[in-house]
Order: C-alpha cells, then structure tokens, then sequence
C-alpha cells in the first residue's frame, strides 16, 4: 500500500477503527485461533507440488525408462537403488512430502464436504493415522531394507535376495 | 449526399433478419420455451419446475421473459429487480446454468431450441422463486468493513490521488453486488462460510487504495480459515461477473498481499 498520506499519519481521531486488533471473540468466524496455519498449507501445498513434479518424474523415469525398463523391477532393483544413499533420501522426500501434500489435500476435501462436525472428526482422525502410520512405515522400509533375506529354515537366501559374496 | 450504396449502409436492425421478415427495423420474434425453478413455502416444501411458451422479439432479455409471464400468465412468480439495466445488481439468477444477470441477457444470445432454465442462484437459503436470502452474503461484506479509513485529518478539499494509485484498484470499484460470483463458486456452496469472491473484491477495492488506512487489518480479517486461502482458482467468479471484473485475479493480489506482509 502506498500510502499518499502516510506521511502525515497522526495519532488516529475519535474513534479507533472497527477490528483495530482486539475483537471480541464472540465476533470470529472461528473458535480456533489458527493464526496462520491456513496460509502455510497453502504455500506448503504449492512448494511440495513443485518438489513433487522432479521427484515422481525423475522416479518414474529411472525405474521406467533407463535400461531394460518397466522389466528390471524386481526386488533386487529396489535392493540396487537403497544401497544407494542418495535414492534413499530421494525416496524418503518423495514419502514425506507427497504423504504430506495427500494428506493436507484430503483434508481440505473433508473440510469441503463433511456437512457435521462429528463426522469430520471421524474422516479427520482417520486420514491423520493412516497417513501417519503410512509415513512411519514407509520411512522404517527405507532405513531397515534387508537386501539378503534368508530362509528360516535353511539358513539359505531366498531366490531373489541380495547377498554380499 | 450520393446514394449509399446496399453493404455499407447501416442496417436497420443488427439482429440477422430474415428474408421474409419485412422491411428494416421489424424485430424478428421467435418462440421460446422459460422453464422456471418455483418454490412456495406456503403451499409445499418441494420445488418444482413450471414451463410456458412464449412469444418474444430479437430485442428481449429473460428479464422481459419473466415480465411477461408475471404481468401476462402467473402474476404469484417472485423474483428481484429494480433498475432492469444491469446497475442495481438485484436480479443475478442461474441461466441455463450459469449466473448472469436476467436484464443484461438477451434470449437471442442462448439456444432457443431448447427449454431455457432459470433457477435461483445456489449456496444461499432460497425463500420464494428466484428470491434467496442475501444476508449471508452481505454479512460477509461487512465484515470486510467496505468504507475508507483514514487515520489522518480531513484535508480542507477532497483528499487527492494520482491517476497511477487511482487505476490500482479501478476493476474491483465496478462491483454491483449482486452476489454471481459468490454464488458460483463451489467452495461457498459447501457451507456456506467461506468469505466469497464478493467481499474479497470488495476488500482489495480498499487494500489497494492510497487513501485508505485500515489495509491491515482487512488482510487480518481475509486471512481467516474462511478467508481468501480457501480459494481454488476455479475460475467461477470471473466468469459469472456481469460487470467483467478479474475476481480471480483480485483474490490472488489478495493473497499475494498477505503473503508478503506476513514475510
Ligand atoms: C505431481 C506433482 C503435484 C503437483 C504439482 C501438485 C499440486 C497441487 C496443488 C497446487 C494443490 C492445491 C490446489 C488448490 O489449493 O487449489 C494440490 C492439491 C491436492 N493434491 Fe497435489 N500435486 C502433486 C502431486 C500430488 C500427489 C502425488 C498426491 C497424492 C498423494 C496429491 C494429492 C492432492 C490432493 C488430494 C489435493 C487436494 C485437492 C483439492 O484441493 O481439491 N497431489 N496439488
Ligand atoms: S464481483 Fe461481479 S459478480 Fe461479484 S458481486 Fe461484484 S459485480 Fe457481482
Ligand atoms: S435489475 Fe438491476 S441489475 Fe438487473
């Protein structure tokens, strides 16, 4: 705003403008005082969007397209990738942010369409543990992967297990 | 003066005429079918919808449609209107549809083969017909607080701008206030509680104006939960203006202004 008469703002006249800061809360649209959580998860949405677009293509693209394609996708490709350091954080950002932005996106839906509040609470609560047994999941798999599974019986690897020798 | 010749002279009418039609300046008329959206709480609680065939000229708008039916066959037809030229925003209504203003659409402009539907515009309490409840929409508004705010004293004359800091907020001053673009926008029909495109329009025809003080606090009042982050760009709004304002845009500036203030 620029303000043709900010510089000959005095201490305001008479009376102070409505909403000048203290408003009753009786007066608010909302009981919670968000601050401003609404706007975080609207930029939120469209910086893990960006994020997301290189993530699932370069994803995509590696495990598609780059040498035999869709048919070297076996358990000893992902083994190949996760001993990879930095697949492993590719992997876990792409968890993260794209459970993340799922998961602000659902609720936003939920916000849209659940008509009363008891039932949004139910769609809420379990949208926030699924996602967040999903991510806990999702994030153990990448750090606890054992390439070379062994038959518990035998004590031999598994067909397709991946065995340093 | 030589004799104008047939392709330049002006027409006598612009609407296409017909061979048969006659001399210039006879309004061809055409047959359409209204099919109207009723609901009378003091007879039922279900709506219904009512057709007639009508007989109208190249010239008419469905305002003068349902005039005709109100003044001619069902005089218990209910709907708003005060200045029939699209400035007092009373009569914005669904037309095949979309949200337009009924004394701003000529029925030349939609298909007349088909059945034309006018039904009440949606997310507000319908009380009779065409006739919904405005409150929620002007509670709205006001809480926006539509009125300059400055803090500094009354200048003797009036208090001047620049024709730069005047065009900075020149579209959203064209708003009539008649409630298409808030009742177009699927977002508000969901409860009902978002702000609506019309009291964000109206909040940036004083965020963005010199003279006005009180900017920061309508961007406190906008960022609620119900404020302008609710909005996703669908482009409703814009599209519903009578008045051809970029409400879209408008909220984006809008966001974009608390966005910057909050950094
Ligand atoms: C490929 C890159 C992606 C981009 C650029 C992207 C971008 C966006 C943006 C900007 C929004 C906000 C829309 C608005 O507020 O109007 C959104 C909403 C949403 N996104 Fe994504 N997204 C992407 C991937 C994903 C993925 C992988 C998921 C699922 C895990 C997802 C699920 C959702 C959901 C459920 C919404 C809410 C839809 C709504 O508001 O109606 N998105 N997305
Ligand atoms: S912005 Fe346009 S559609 Fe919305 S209330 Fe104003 S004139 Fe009507
Ligand atoms: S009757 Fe006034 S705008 Fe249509």
């Amino acid at each position: 705003m620029t303000a043709t008469n900010s510089e000959a703002v005095l201490p305001a006249q008479g009376i102070e403008a409505p909403r000048s800061g203290r408003v009753d809360p009786k007066y608010l649209r909302s009981k919670t005082t968000s601050g401003s959580f609404e706007m975080a998860a609207w930029v939120f949405m469209r910086v893990s969007g960006i994020a997301l677009v290189v993530l699932i293509f370069v994803h995509l693209w590696v495990n598609l397209m780059v040498g035999d394609g869709i048919h070297q996708v076996d358990f000893g490709f992902v083994a190949g990738k996760w001993a990879n350091p930095v697949w492993q954080f590719w992997d876990l950002t792409m968890l993260w942010l794209a459970m993340l932005h799922g998961t602000n996106g659902m609720r936003t839906i939920i916000n849209d369409y659940a008509e009363k509040d008891s039932t949004r609470l139910w769609l809420k609560s379990i949208l926030y543990i699924g996602s967040t047994v999903i991510i806990i999941l999702g994030t153990m798999v990448i750090f606890t992967f054992e390439p070379c599974l062994l038959d518990s019986t035998t004590g031999e690897p598994l067909p397709r297990a991946v065995c340093p020798n | 003066m030589s004799t104008p010749t047939q392709d330049v002279a002006e027409p006598a009418s612009k609407v296409d005429l017909a061979q048969s039609s006659g001399g210039g300046g006879e309004i061809p008329s055409f047959d359409i079918t209204l099919k109207v959206r009723r609901y009378d709480p003091e007879f039922s609680d279900e709506a219904r919808w009512d057709e007639w065939t009508l007989t109208m000229y190249g010239t008419d708008r469905v305002l003068d449609a349902l005039h005709k039916v109100k003044w001619e066959i069902d005089g218990s037809l209910t709907f708003r209107r005060s200045c029939a030229h699209g400035i007092c925003g009373s009569d914005a209504m669904r037309i095949n549809g979309r949200n337009r203003l009924a004394c701003k659409t000529l029925l030349k402009d939609l298909d007349t083969s088909k059945p034309i539907t006018v039904e009440p515009i949606k997310g507000l309490p319908v009380e009779k017909d065409l006739i919904v409840d405005m409150e929620p929409f002007f509670q709205s508004y006001r809480e926006i607080m539509p009125f300059l705010v400055n803090n500094s004293p009354a200048p003797t004359a009036e208090r001047l701008q620049s024709p730069e800091d005047r065009e900075r907020f020149d579209d959203t001053t064209k708003c009539i206030l008649c409630a298409a673009c808030t009742s177009s926008c699927p977002v508000f029909w969901t409860d009902g509680q978002y702000f609506g495109p019309a009291a964000i329009v109206n909040a940036h025809r004083f965020i963005f104006d010199s003279r006005d003080d009180a900017g920061d606090m309508r961007l406190e009042v906008l960022n609620d939960k119900e404020g302008v982050w609710r909005c996703r760009t669908t482009f409703n709004c814009s599209d519903a203006c009578p008045r051809g304002i970029e409400v879209t845009k408008a909220i984006q500036e809008v966001k974009t202004a608390i966005l910057t203030r909050a950094m």
